[in-house]
């Protein structure tokens, strides 16, 4: 999928992730009152956004969580990834899950008090969808009839509107595709399908330093590079009302430094524990440490068109798979924070299901070295695995690759880049050696995201240039499946048919690992790695 | 004088175009595509990747934007940011204000501290203040500067609780000051190794013996007659120092989260924001070059011997 909470790559570039097991939250330690104060100011180590606080243009983690605070969209999911509604009252497909109708809840307001109406929705997304409006999320409403028309890959576009979206009365809208998607709602989750009230069309830019949303909280200020102000907005009708007074996300530019500051509880949480403290970050904190599941998952996946795995045998590949210590590694290397994986699709999405890769996934290094052997070997007996540098890949990779060559004779070696552009530009160009090491954070809760938006014949999260008929008609049929239980199961079927065609490697599943400080208490971590804010409690001082 | 100070700006001019045409080069030949970037791990938008370049001119070839850059420059406009789409000048702004404050303390704080024990050092050659004091910089001189910021931070911050361990605020020189002690160390180092050295060195000169023996009190030799000649190597030193202390904060300010050019410059690295290097780079060419002008000037006042005609 294009697009959206990408910037979240600088979260999984460097790190972990994990979801929502808790085994945060809740404990009332340290040397508070345990009186809370529902006016008190939550402090999270955030850092300055990349671009200016409009809900379609912004992807990174940064700007991601500000928005979010500020906007409360359509609908949302909860841990078991089903959908819950916020703003909409439903959202209902047609029987080919081709014109969806949405029905808001009526009384809904924006912070300046202007009534949020199916035009507010409307507008928005052909304002966003337009290149000339710069919007960089604009990708996410290519599902919608008219969008090739507002939004065409190259040269001018012919229409200003979708044709796809049509406003039936104040408070209902449809949604035309170009064809069916039986799990859309959950794309609406995200933060291109958010409201932006009129005067944000007239002056984006003002609005891009002074959004004005419909969620819980309300900006109070922006003070570039130090930190950004909101606070608990007394006209929200949505159901997560805040239990703290308001936000102050501070700007850090290391997460060592915020790590140190959280310490001397100087600030409250974090969204990631920098990897040099993972073994003593637990020590550190105690109870207040906090380790969920993330729906994110770590692959090494071959370059199908390199000299290496042009055509090479999938026993090979298998093998190699066979090959890796995960266990091992995840606890040495990663200090035990890593699981291993068992498929392609990350634990806490709709759809997950266990050991899809079955055995292949599981180290067996007699296997392994027979499975190359058969498979013909690999030119040259050589193989390399790409990562960037500026991120702490090198000691997993290097684990990885002692694995392979002790366990299959396999010589392997990691080829790093100077950093995450660089490593990006040659997988775009296609110009990687052998295999290069991949992470995928959930756009939504649904496995189909992690298999027909990364595997699928020429999509754009394909960098492997990996292409498998019978994987493609299998996604095609759950894409036409009628209900999204239907699709999911489907989609699982899939998922086993990736056994025999080995496109990437699983390796492990991450997890968020965090903390907070002595002031405060329920913190928690979404699915996707965000913070729960609302539901921090402040104690008084 | 006024000739040569003339020369000397007029040398700037190619130092100047020279240094901004290196890093405008250096900066675009770098493997990776900034704007490709902004959309990380996911695949980008080709329509929103071509509006983006063309919008920051970086469809042009690379000597069409460096002759617009410079255009641009020499009316106050240091271009756009890549993400985000922000005068670069802004940054700008933002950040020099705080290393100022930041190096200015610093460097304060190694030219008294510097030249006090470097004097104390020289004068008792050999006895135990100089040897204490020669321990003592060659440790600051062999522990690398992180080490120390981030044993600083843990120890004072974390441990003790004196201070909050990063900047909360970097206009508050309060919370500067142990950043500024710990960006001054290695630099305090230098300066009192040189002042040792050339003060144990004039010790021995004619003047000084002179000066004995005419029976001029103490204090009067050592300020007028040692350490005014003793100086030269060390202003030379402080001088270029100014410049290092601006753009060379980079670890210290990264550790103490101080918001100043260094910590914008790595930012910019990162990020691949040209238009950003090239500005900070620019503007500390600048610094560099008063500084050096004015350490030249220097020399007259402390050995009137050396003259600019």
């Amino acid at each position: 999928m294009r697009g959206a909470k990408s910037a979240k790559w600088v979260a999984i570039a460097g790190v972990v992730a994990l979801t929502a097991t808790a085994c945060g939250g809740g404990s009332d330690s340290g040397g508070n009152s345990g009186k809370v104060d529902p006016k008190g100011i939550v402090s999270y180590a955030n850092g300055e956004p990349q671009n200016a606080l409009q809900p379609a243009n912004t992807m990174e983690a940064y700007g991601s969580v500000v928005i979010n605070s500020l906007f409360t969209g359509l609908v949302n999911y909860d841990k078991q990834g089903n959908i819950t509604y916020e703003n909409a009252e439903s959202v209902t497909p047609d029987k080919d899950n081709k014109v969806w109708t949405v029905k808001l809840k009526p009384g809904w307001k924006f912070h300046n008090g202007e009534a949020v109406t199916a035009k507010s929705y409307v507008d928005a997304w052909n304002f966003a969808a337009n290149p000339a409006n710069g919007q960089q999320n604009s990708g996410w409403y290519r599902d919608i009839v008219g969008y090739d028309k507002v939004h065409p890959e190259k040269g001018k576009g012919t229409g200003k509107t979708m044709s796809g979206l049509k406003v039936v009365d104040d408070n209902t809208f449809t949604i035309t595709l170009n064809s069916g998607i039986p799990y859309y709602a959950y794309k609406l989750v995200y933060a291109p399908f958010y409201p932006m009230p009129s005067a944000a069309l007239k002056d984006p830019k003002t609005y891009g330093e002074k959004p004005v949303g419909n969620g819980p909280y309300k900006l109070k200020s922006w003070d570039h590079k130090k930190s950004i102000k909101v606070t608990a907005w007394s006209g929200y009708k949505g159901e997560k009302k805040p239990k703290n007074g308001g936000i102050d996300f501070k700007a850090y530019t290391t997460p060592q430094a915020a790590y140190n500051d959280l310490r001397s509880d100087n600030v409250d949480t974090m969204p990631l524990i920098p990897d040099s403290e993972l073994a003593n970050f637990k020590q550190d904190f105690g109870d207040r440490a906090i380790e969920q599941d993330f729906s994110a998952i770590n692959t090494v996946n071959p370059a199908f068109y390199s000299k290496a795995f042009k055509d090479v045998d999938v026993k090979v590949i298998q093998g190699l798979s066979m090959a890796i210590d995960r266990d091992t590694i995840a606890k040495t290397t990663f200090a035990g924070t890593r699981e291993s994986a068992s498929g392609w699709v990350a634990k806490g999405v709709k759809g997950y299901k266990a050991g899809a890769c079955g055995e292949f996934c599981k180290f067996n290094p007699k296997k392994a070295k027979q499975f190359v052997k058969d498979g013909g070997g690999i030119p040259g007996n050589k193989i390399t695995i790409q990562y960037n540098a500026d991120q702490p890949h090198k000691g997993w990779v290097t684990a990885v690759c002692n694995s392979i060559t002790k366990s299959t004779g396999v010589k392997c070696t990691g080829d790093p880049t100077t950093d995450f552009q660089a490593d990006t530009e040659i997988r775009d160009k296609k110009q990687v050696k052998a295999m290069y090491r991949s992470g995928w954070v959930l756009d939504y809760p649904f496995n189909g995201n992690f298999l027909a938006d990364l595997y699928g014949t020429g999509v754009d999260g394909n960098k492997g240039g990996f292409s498998d008929k019978k994987f493609d008609e299998l996604t095609k049929k759950a894409d036409a499946a009628k209900t999204i239980d239907e699709s999911a199961e489907l989609y699982n079927e899939a998922e086993k048919q990736l056994v025999n065609t080995f496109p990437g490697i699983p390796l492990w599943y991450n997890k968020t690992l965090s903390a907070y400080s002595k002031n405060v208490k329920h913190v928690q971590f979404d699915q996707a790695g965000d913070p729960i804010l609302t539901d921090i409690e402040v104690f008084k001082k | 004088m006024g000739r040569y100070v003339a020369r000397r700006l007029l040398q700037m001019i190619p130092v100047f175009i020279g240094t901004t045409l290196l890093i405008f080069i250096m900066v675009n030949v770098l493997p990776g595509d900034p704007v490709r970037a902004l959309w990380g791990d996911k695949p980008p938008d080709p329509a929103q990747v071509a509006q983006i370049r063309h919008d920051r001119g970086l469809d042009l070839p690379l000597w069409q934007q460096y002759l617009h850059y410079m255009g641009g420059l020499l009316q106050g406009d240091f271009g756009k940011t890549i993400a985000g789409n922000r005068p670069v000048l802004d940054e700008i702004t933002q950040a020099f204000p705080v290393s100022m404050r930041l190096a200015s303390m610093a460097w304060t704080f190694e030219l008294i501290v510097g030249i006090t024990l470097g004097v104390l050092a020289g004068i008792r050659r050999g006895r135990f203040v100089d040897n204490t004091v020669t321990l003592f910089t060659l440790l600051v001189i062999s522990v690398p500067i992180f080490v120390v910021g981030l044993l600083c931070q843990l120890f004072f911050g974390n441990e003790l609780g004196w201070i909050t361990p990063t900047v909360q605020d970097s206009e508050n020189m309060g919370q500067l000051l142990v950043p500024a002690i710990v960006l001054g160390m290695v630099g305090l180092a230098y300066v009192a190794r040189l002042t040792r050295t050339s003060i144990a060195e004039n010790r021995q000169a004619d003047y000084m013996r002179t000066a004995v023996a005419k029976g001029l009190p103490r204090q009067r030799i050592i300020t007028r007659h040692l350490l005014r000649n003793s100086l030269i190597p060390v202003v030379t030193y402080l001088g270029t120092d100014v410049g290092t202390l601006m753009g060379g904060a980079v670890i210290t300010e990264g550790i103490f989260n101080v918001t100043g050019v260094g910590n914008l410059l790595f930012q910019a690295l990162a990020r691949r924001e040209g238009a950003v290097i090239v500005g900070v780079v620019t503007v500390l060419v600048l610094v560099y070059l008063a500084a050096s002008l004015i350490v030249d000037l220097l020399y007259a006042v402390l050995d009137p011997r050396i003259r600019y005609a």
